[in-house]
């Protein structure tokens, strides 16, 4: 310290840096954000757990004595193997020609495919139910042809799609449109047909990406209840999946059980968390903006 | 000189880039069949009630009941996950504490854990004889079967809208916008409510109104700790259910159009919002 | 090979045909025609928003015209396919294919053939590595994009763009977004392989100094149209148009009088030569090499000192005429000149245009 200045007079050093709260502020905020995070995200998952062990193991076990258990664990695997892979394609198709091309109506399009996300999962159930049931639009004629859409697999693929539809193509839009086209053209400077281009150039580029969308659509196409419920019909093991067997399990009072199938589910959430999680914090230069956290 | 005709076309700049007509159409498809199509016989049965006869299902008092709690209760949910959603998205981008990146994956916890499994653990968790329920009823407060049950389930969903709307957000902010309003002599409380804080409120709001919209949507995680009671802790999508389960598809068709046409408008106002803010600051 | 351009029937290379093109409602290219003579390095030079970059990328086949023709040799090339038109094109920010390593990079265009027109995996492994000898980063190939400098992200994407044996290599801006001293030893490194391999380039840049040291010729370009093609000599003796004389370096306009073949500036005779048929008011384009510091007696123009400050080697006088211009002068006599101090300016040279 310069002799200018008087020791006695100077002011105590400053460790904080300027731009930041107190320390005792920033340990209150800390500490009430996790408490608030603990007590209505954690909690509930926790208690899943708990209330499945709760009558110990054996208890636990027996929900998956239950044949009806494994004919939703069934189903709800049939739905996902082609619920997901048909929004792979939907979105690599829609993320190509919006994210390479210039055409009005573009932003009309975004908005378009988004929609499912605003809408009501029971009423994205509903409006298959309009169009498929005994009094829909359609209703008749599938009846007449012996075609069963509602209250089977058809139906809750189709509610599980809907519900799924934006998952692939939201993700890859902005990450194609970050990426631009100049590597496109560059392979195909060199002679690279568009297919060879497409699968040497774009899918490694994006693959990330797609897997991270993949991982979030499959996680609520296996655990979407109430679209499917709606379209389901609730046929003991013929049209329940897993959300819906354990919603049969709640409602006749039999708690481990539900529990005990809900941990399947609560297993899949944090697994597609922490591959989630990882995926932000290995590869946010190759995930739509806005992942790095 | 030779000439090579070219068609002008208007609706795409042409480009080397191939596969367009194959993309686009297959896009249209999928789209026009999964989701426009079905949306469509929504609005035409809807559109064979007349409006006389959604406002008809609209102010029976039964459905006139369960829309108010939805969207009651969804707002003043927002309003709760919008105040704390901000503090978890400041504290997690500005402070560095042992756990953080934990934390900030636990934020999304709601987007991947299926709708049903949240409404059977927070059912049993706030049940009078539940491990939060029993303090609560103590203090006179019945969660479970009560709108408070509903209130409870809508914050555990909205959350991740109102913190991941503001991150972003708040990680851009320049700490020299701050280190400026000091200098200028402003004390912390001041650089935060004059400087930092307003450019931020469009991305609240933002995220007020998608936790709102979802909300007023949610079924599985509501129901169950709900009570579903007509009249008191019966929300509109539930109801959908039940006029399904009556064949009553008007009825469904019905309020399922009026949460719809709330979603949408919930939708533009998003929208205008995020113009305004454009214009405003610069950004969304 | 500076002399390529001055050999006695040079073959042209590539036809650029009455080239159109609009982009939406903006017209960028307008009935744009020239010939690129075989083993010619062809820089594009014109201000951002001049069609250059359109121009290379219509030759690409990455752009198709509205209306004109492109031809390769006597091949009509306006219908092929990019991929069919065998060009090497350098992207402005190379465009490298993140993912993969430099090596695969290179070996890209190979790959991407039909099995027939592969060739070995021995073969394409050799001529990988003659390509990064000859850009000098042998030992690089297991590299990827992001472990390299600027510099050499732009020579591995040269060096992608030669593997496939290009009839043209097309470079857009290829120094675009490198810092000063990258960009000085990569255009010498630049010429070095185009004398080595005698490769037809195209080149577009906005920049003066590169265009006239490292090209041919030059071609400038301004919205839209071809204003002049030449040597560097060339357009920098003859300018063809007030935008090439502008767009060429610093320059002053002066207020003349065409008479009698002469240009006269302040009734007082010039050497400049009137262009034939022209008699009047007119305007002088002027370098400021071309303005001399002289007695009021012999001078064209006068005014004060405003500063003056010696560069690498030279003295330049900044002038304030009496209009309240100011002119900078090129000079070189030792004296140092306070502000303020009153002088003429002698006029040695400049361009009158029709």
């Amino acid at each position: 310290m310069s002799e200018i200045f008087s020791p006695t007079f100077a002011p105590a050093a400053r460790t904080e840096p300027v731009a930041s709260e107190g320390t005792g502020t920033r340990v209150v905020l800390i500490g009430i954000a996790i408490a608030f995070l603990a007590l209505f995200l954690v909690l509930p998952l926790i208690a899943v757990f708990t209330q499945a062990l709760s009558k110990g193991l054996d208890a636990f076990l027996a929900a998956f004595r239950e044949p009806d258990a494994w004919s939703a664990i069934r189903l709800t695997l049939t739905v996902a193997a082609i619920a997901v892979p048909f929004n792979v394609v939907f979105g690599l198709a829609a993320s190509w020609a919006i994210a390479k091309f210039e055409f009005t109506g573009k932003s009309l399009l975004i908005t378009l495919i988004d929609l499912p996300f605003s809408v009501s999962p029971v009423v994205s159930g509903l409006i298959y139910v309009l169009l498929f049931g005994s009094q829909g639009l359609f209703g008749g004629w599938l009846l007449n042809h012996g075609i069963q859409i509602l209250f089977a697999l058809p139906g809750i693929v189709l509610a599980t799609v809907f519900v799924t539809f934006p998952f692939v193509a939201r993700e890859l839009i902005p990450l194609m449109q970050e990426q631009g086209s100049a590597e496109e053209e560059a392979a195909l400077t060199l002679g690279a047909s568009g297919l060879h281009a497409f699968r040497t150039v774009t899918l490694p580029n994006i693959r990330w990406g797609l897997l991270y969308s993949v991982l979030l659509c499959n996680a609520r196409a296996m655990g979407e209840f109430g679209a499917v419920s709606v379209v389901s019909g609730h046929i003991r093991g013929l049209t329940n999946t897993i959300p819906l067997h354990v919603e049969i399990l709640y409602n006749e009072y039999n708690f481990v059980a539900a529990f005990a199938v809900a941990t399947l589910l609560a297993v899949l959430a944090l697994i597609t968390l922490v591959l989630k999680s990882i995926l932000e914090w290995r590869f946010a230069g190759e995930l739509a903006h806005g992942r790095a956290h | 000189m030779v000439e090579t005709p070219r068609r002008k076309r208007t609706f795409r700049r042409p480009s080397v880039i191939p596969g367009f007509g194959l993309s686009f159409g297959y896009t249209l498809t999928c789209l026009g069949l999964i989701v426009l199509l079905p949306l469509a016989g929504l609005v035409v049965k809807a559109s064979g009630l007349g409006l006389s006869g959604i406002w008809d299902v609209a102010t029976d008092p039964r459905v006139a009941s369960a829309l108010k709690l939805s969207f009651g209760v969804s707002a003043l949910a927002a309003l709760t996950a919008s105040a704390f959603g901000f503090l978890v998205a400041w504290v997690l981008t500005r402070y560095r504490f042992p756990g953080r990146k934990l934390v900030d994956a636990a934020v999304d916890l709601p987007f991947a854990l299926p709708t049903a499994v949240a409404g059977i653990a927070l059912a049993s968790l706030y049940a009078p004889d539940g491990l939060l329920g029993a303090p609560l009823a103590r203090l006179g407060i019945q969660a479970a079967y009560t709108p408070v049950g509903i209130f409870i389930a809508m914050v555990f969903i909205g959350l991740p809208f109102a913190v991941r709307t503001v991150q972003p957000l708040i990680a851009e902010i320049d700490k020299e916008i701050e280190e400026a309003s000091a200098t200028l002599g402003a004390t912390r409380f001041a650089t935060l409510t004059r400087v930092v804080l307003p450019p931020l409120i469009p991305a609240v709001l933002t995220g007020f109104a998608m936790a709102f919209a979802r909300g007023v949507g949610e079924y599985g995680s509501i129901i169950f700790i709900a009570g579903n009671l007509p009249y008191v802790s019966e929300i509109a999508p539930l109801l959908i259910v039940i006029k399904l389960s009556e064949f009553d598809y008007g009825g469904a068709a019905a309020i399922a159009t009026i949460m719809l046409g709330i979603s949408f408008l919930t939708l533009l106002a998003i929208n205008l919002i995020q113009a305004w803010s454009r214009r405003r600051f610069g950004y969304v | 090979m500076r002399t390529a351009g001055l050999t006695d029937r040079p073959s042209t290379a590539i036809r650029v045909e009455g080239i159109s093109k609009t982009f939406d409602t903006a017209a960028v290219l307008h009935d744009l025609s020239i010939d690129v003579r075989a083993g010619e390095l062809l820089g594009l030079l014109g201000p951002s928003g001049s069609g250059k970059t359109t121009l290379l990328r219509i030759i690409a086949g990455l752009d198709a015209p509205d209306r004109g023709r492109i031809l390769f040799g006597d091949d009509d090339a306006t219908g092929l396919a990019v991929q069919e038109r065998a060009v090497g094109f350098v992207f402005q920010h190379y465009a490298l294919f993140k993912h993969m390593s430099v090596a695969d990079n290179i070996a890209y265009g190979l790959n991407a053939r039909r099995r027939a027109e592969r060739p070995a995996r021995a073969e394409i492994k050799r001529r990988v590595g003659d390509l990064l000898d000859l850009i000098r980063l042998s030992g690089f190939g297991d590299r990827y994009p992001s472990q390299l400098s600027g510099g050499q992200r732009q020579r591995v994407a040269l060096a992608r763009a030669l593997a496939v044996e290009p009839r043209v290599l097309l470079l857009d801006e290829p120094f675009g977004a490198l810092d000063a001293q990258v960009r000085k030893d990569l255009r010498r490194w630049l010429r070095e392989i185009h004398d080595r391999t005698g490769q037809t380039t195209i080149f577009v840049t906005h920049d003066q100094d590169e265009a006239l040291e490292l090209s041919d010729r030059v071609a400038v370009l301004d919205r839209g149209r071809l204003e002049q093609v030449g040597t560097p000599d060339e357009v920098q003796e003859h300018p063809a148009s007030a935008t090439v004389m502008k767009f060429l370096g610093d320059h002053v306009e002066v207020e003349a009088l065409a008479e009698g073949g002469r240009v006269l500036v302040r009734g007082r005779e010039t050497p400049v030569a009137a262009p034939a048929g022209i008699i009047g008011p007119v305007k002088l384009y002027v370098r400021p090499w071309q303005l001399q510091l002289a007695e009021p007696e012999a001078a064209h123009l006068s005014g004060t000192v405003r500063s003056s400050y010696r560069s690498q080697g030279r003295q330049r006088i900044e002038v304030a005429d009496d209009q309240g211009r100011v002119l900078a002068v090129e000079d070189f006599d030792g004296v140092r000149y306070p502000a303020g101090h009153p002088v003429g300016l002698r006029i040695n040279g400049g361009h009158v245009f029709g």
